[in-house]
């Protein structure tokens, strides 16, 4: 068995503004292991990022609020231990890369600065030793001449260098853990494609967990082991990855799936969008946050959240329509999202 | 089939200035000698990384911005020539639909005059006439009476961006310019939008110029792909043999590049990643624009000129390349003759 680096269980960050509360993340719970890649999918607000926030305890209170749960890394809570240890645990244990590398670097200080800075904060090192570790760093996730570079501000770095720079300084004390909020959302394709190579490196070299957060169902297939689908603050479905994209089971993941215009389609076939508006996360039901959109809605399903159902071992489900009858939708639906693979 | 519209060596060079007098120091080769046609009925797309000027494309049709050289047939009429007036009827033919729904409505006016601005600029119908056109064209992209009374701030982003399909509908137009109309929206949303555009283009006989940089929904969208590069058109093919034919490396790069949601699929894939970045318009590179990045670059010839963009090969007439080295394909099989 792998090490299990991260057990999430009924985390709920609520944002409480003046025009109400907002459940950003209502009850999710996941589990990531060691050299494990965990894909959160979603659309805007989702409760995605509030997830990866959470687990870093970046959340700006007032207004936001982890109102319950635990974040339990390595057997010890997260969500009790002191802001001092946990500005430890952050960094050394947790590093995470966002999604815009122009606002998360500060420009106005040095490339090298700002990498050599979090290892003589986390590991004690000189100034001298941490600076040429930013170099190496800088030479581990591709950039060219990393003795010149080190020397630049972010200005002086394109979109796909800061974000590699983003990543050596997320790397550079070990982490355990590694989430990545939209990596690559900024960046162009082809840059895309570099990213995704360096954070894979990384991983199998260090050994980390990987928490990939994503709207992109294309990266999550590419990168990730298992999958976790939110709306509207909850989780709706998550397992394997083949499980999630073979033999989905919930309506959501079906849009999803269907929305998708396919490079690799022979034939043109019409997506199949989800009608609807995204939700008012301030008017969101007591129930499945997907109700009012979802095809196959009953009348139960606005009123009360469904259970987790385990469909697989691993592959788990947040529906009220009964197993076989949605075996049976499922079965109805065009090539993509039912096609079980050969 | 005609061509609607025909580009021939169009180009767009946005000076630099610097220093006190803001004399011109050099050029941002935004688009540099662009040609196509669009067949009518047909959706061309125009798919390319940041920066390569596909947008710019789109403006400079339009004439929302000057040319720097070059020429635009509408139906045969010279829109890079045409005077005021003549410029002004052109435009009812030729509309354009905006990226960013937040930006592209004006937020103090109200959907119905936004939408009913373009009838009126034209001067066509009374009042009455305006706002029974208005409630009509609202119903035509999924909106309801009910709305024309609000304001932007109230609506969604996909809704406001099909209150720009509706503001571009209008006047009838026979080309609809899409500058990325769906990279904004969620999937679930874009999937909507892609669909309602497909729809209008059966109903109302449309022609697209469909521009973006998610080379998927450009693949499902267009009849025709465009590939451009740093200003330049490298490829361009029936948007099929594109993706299972192409030719020029950044084309199979860009291919390569692009998440298939399929994970069997991804983990079978090969991958060719390219080094660098995408060079600076304002300084492009000697000969090929693509050859400080391209594996098959050879330092003659492609350092000394652009490849010309023509048919090579056994290719079909549908798929031009601008390549010295491109991929051909055996006729009979599909494999790379020689790479």
């Amino acid at each position: 068995m792998a090490e299990r680096l991260l057990e999430v269980t009924d985390l709920s960050t609520h944002f409480f503004t003046y025009a109400g509360e907002v459940k950003a993340v209502d009850g999710v719970s996941f589990t990531l292991d060691r050299d494990e890649t965990l894909g959160i999918v979603g659309e805007s607000g989702s409760g995605k990022t509030v997830t990866a926030m959470s687990v870093m305890r970046l959340i700006p209170d007032p207004p936001g609020r982890i109102v319950g749960g635990t974040i339990v890394h390595k057997g010890r809570d997260l969500l009790a231990v002191s802001k001092e240890e946990m500005s430890d645990i952050r960094g050394n244990d947790v590093a995470m890369i966002f999604q815009d590398p122009m606002t998360s670097l500060n420009p106005v200080f040095k490339i090298g600065d700002q990498i050599a800075e979090v290892i003589r904060r986390h590991q004690g090192k000189s100034k001298r030793e941490s600076w040429k570790m930013a170099v190496d760093l800088l030479a581990k996730v591709g950039i060219p001449d990393p003795e010149e570079r080190v020397n630049q501000y972010p200005f002086e770095y394109s979109g796909g260098m800061r974000q590699r720079a983003m990543i050596a300084m997320a790397i550079s004390c070990n982490p355990d853990i590694l989430i990545a909020d939209e990596p690559t959302t900024a960046l162009d394709v082809t840059i895309q494609a570099q990213i995704m190579d360096v954070i894979r490196e990384m991983q199998a070299q260090y050994h980390s967990g990987v928490i990939m957060i994503t709207h992109d169902l294309g990266v999550v297939a590419q990168m990730a082991d298992k999958v976790m689908v939110m709306y509207g603050g909850r989780t709706l479905e998550d397992g394997p990855v083949d499980e999630v994209y073979y033999n989905a089971h919930h309506p959501y993941t079906w849009g999803l799936l269907g929305s998708l215009p396919r490079l690799d389609e022979t034939e043109k076939q019409r997506l199949t969008p989800i009608e609807g508006q995204p939700p008012n996360l301030l008017l969101l039901p007591a129930g499945c946050p997907f109700s009012g959109r979802c095809l196959y809605e009953m009348p139960v399903c606005a009123g009360e959240f469904p259970a987790l159902e385990m469909v697989e071992p691993g592959h788990g489900v947040h529906c009220w329509i009964p197993v076989a009858e949605r075996e049976k939708i499922r079965a109805g639906l065009p090539q993509f999202v039912h096609r079980v693979p050969s | 089939m005609s061509a609607i519209l025909e580009v021939g060596d169009l180009k767009k060079h946005f000076p630099i200035r610097s220093g006190v007098l803001k004399r011109t120091t050099g050029h941002v080769y935004a688009v540099d000698g662009v040609s196509f046609a669009i067949q009518e009925g047909e959706t061309l797309g125009l798919v390319g990384e940041s920066g390569c000027g596909k947008s710019t494309t789109g403006r400079v049709l339009l004439r929302l911005l000057p040319a720097t050289g070059g020429s635009v047939l509408f139906d045969g009429l010279d829109v890079m020539a045409a005077p005021r007036a003549a410029l002004q009827r052109l435009r009812r033919d030729m509309q354009i639909v905006f990226q960013d729904p937040y930006a592209c409505l004006n937020p103090r006016r109200t959907v119905k005059n936004i939408i009913a601005e373009p009838l009126r600029i034209h001067d066509i119908g009374t009042e009455a006439e305006r706002k029974r056109r208005v409630f009509e064209l609202l119903e035509t992209v999924g909106l309801t009476v009910e709305h024309a009374e609000r304001y932007p701030h109230e609506f969604s982003g996909g809704q406001r961006q099909r209150i720009g399909v509706a503001r571009a509908l209008a006047l009838n137009p026979r080309l609809i310019i899409c500058d990325e109309p769906v990279s904004a929206l969620d999937v679930s949303i874009q999937a909507q939008m892609i669909n309602l555009l497909e729809d209008l283009q059966k109903e109302l006989k449309l022609t697209y110029l469909f521009i973006a940089h998610d080379l998927s929904v450009v693949k499902h969208i267009s009849d025709r792909v465009a590939v451009m590069y740093l200003g330049k058109i490298v490829e361009i093919a029936d948007s099929k043999l594109l993706y299972v034919k192409p030719q020029h490396p950044y084309t199979e790069a860009l291919l390569s590049a692009v998440p298939i949601p399929d994970p069997r699929t991804e983990r079978k894939r090969r991958r060719v990643i390219l080094e660098g970045d995408v060079p600076s318009p304002a300084n492009p590179p000697s000969g090929c624009v693509f050859h400080p990045r391209c594996p098959r670059m050879q330092p003659d010839p492609c350092t000394i000129a652009m490849p010309p963009l023509e048919v090579v090969g056994t290719a079909g007439a549908d798929q031009k390349v601008a390549c010295y080295f491109p991929t051909l394909y055996d006729p009979a099989g599909g494999s790379p003759a020689s790479a």
